[in-house]
């Protein structure tokens, strides 16, 4: 049982590193893109690390089972929902017309956009 | 792919919502269970429509079997990509070349491509920007040099796609559809 208790600690320490990581990221990236590239994924691994460690701590320190159960659950819930927040953010940050880090090296989206827009003018007109 | 009939989604929505329940109260009393199946009832008979397309197709075994085994796969290349992130923010150079690239997709069905947005998406140095027809754009911390040297537009398109979503779609083809 202690065993059980000693890898949920590792765990939760793990967690706490990546956060810290992705807290360092969003002070050293150039630009909000990059920005999001560090702190929303290595917060999602973070929280992964924390919430089924306290799953495991609890159930080492003799509480029910359920406990590593539910925090898996939530952990899962947490995996199928993060990145749809995290779309939805860089999404609306290109939309908003906030630039890229001069950088950069390629941008596909700004071509496609261009190209949907002249095949639209085009319709307009004829 | 054609839809499922409304029994066949019915049951599916039981299934699935009764399994959640299963999880969340993580308990096997008998009163739990039989409340459980009627909230499951109740919720799948008002939402089955909506909620699927495929119905009971989804629980094929080929299918499950795949979902497990992509589990331990997803989390490991999430964890290596979560290092590599590791490293180009502690290192002092910050090492980053981000770009936006294009890839293209085999999949077919919508729950199909949602996951495989969501895995690039989770995957650390990748981010879905947007998602047109088959085409993915990708928010990319270092576009590698076989993608920036690439001559015309299908090739960017195929070595990028090799890189980003290939990995995952060998498990979401048979997943999905």
């Amino acid at each position: 049982m202690n065993l059980l208790s000693a890898i949920g600690e590792i765990l939760v320490l793990i967690g706490t590193f990546f956060y810290f990581l992705s807290a360092l990221g969003l002070i050293r990236m150039p630009d909000v893109y990059n920005r999001m590239q560090t702190s929303t994924k290595s917060a999602t691994l973070g929280s992964l690390g924390v919430i089924v460690g306290t799953g495991l701590w609890a159930v080492g320190r003799g509480y029910s089972p359920a406990w590593i159960v539910q925090t898996i659950t939530v952990a899962t819930f947490l995996l199928l929902t993060n990145p749809i927040s995290a779309h939805a953010l860089i999404r609306a940050a290109y939309k908003r017309g906030i630039p890229l880090w001069h950088g950069s090296v390629v941008d596909k989206y700004a071509e496609h956009l261009a190209q949907k827009e002249n095949a639209e003018s085009e319709e307009v007109s004829e | 792919m054609e839809e499922a009939s409304r029994a066949s989604k019915f049951v599916y929505m039981v299934i699935v919502l009764f399994v959640i329940w299963l999880f969340l109260t993580a308990s096997l009393d008998p009163q739990e269970l039989l409340i459980g199946f009627v909230f499951s009832v109740i919720v799948a008979a008002l939402t089955h429509d909506v909620a699927t397309k495929a119905g009971l197709r989804n629980l094929h075994p080929k299918r499950v079997a795949y979902a497990i085994a992509y589990i331990p796969y997803f989390l490991w290349a999430m964890i290596m990509a979560n290092l590599d992130v590791a490293y180009r923010v502690l290192h002092p150079k910050r090492p980053i070349r981000p770009g936006i690239v294009k890839c293209r997709t085999v999949l077919n069905s919508d729950t199909g491509k949602l996951s495989l947005a969501n895995s690039i998406t989770l995957t650390p140095g990748t981010i879905t920007l947007d998602v047109d027809g088959d085409e993915y754009f990708i928010h990319w911390i270092w576009v590698p040099d076989e993608v920036l040297n690439a001559k015309d537009d299908s090739e960017h398109v195929e070595r990028a796609s090799e890189n980003i979503t290939k990995p995952f779609e060998k498990f979401l083809k048979v997943i999905f559809g």
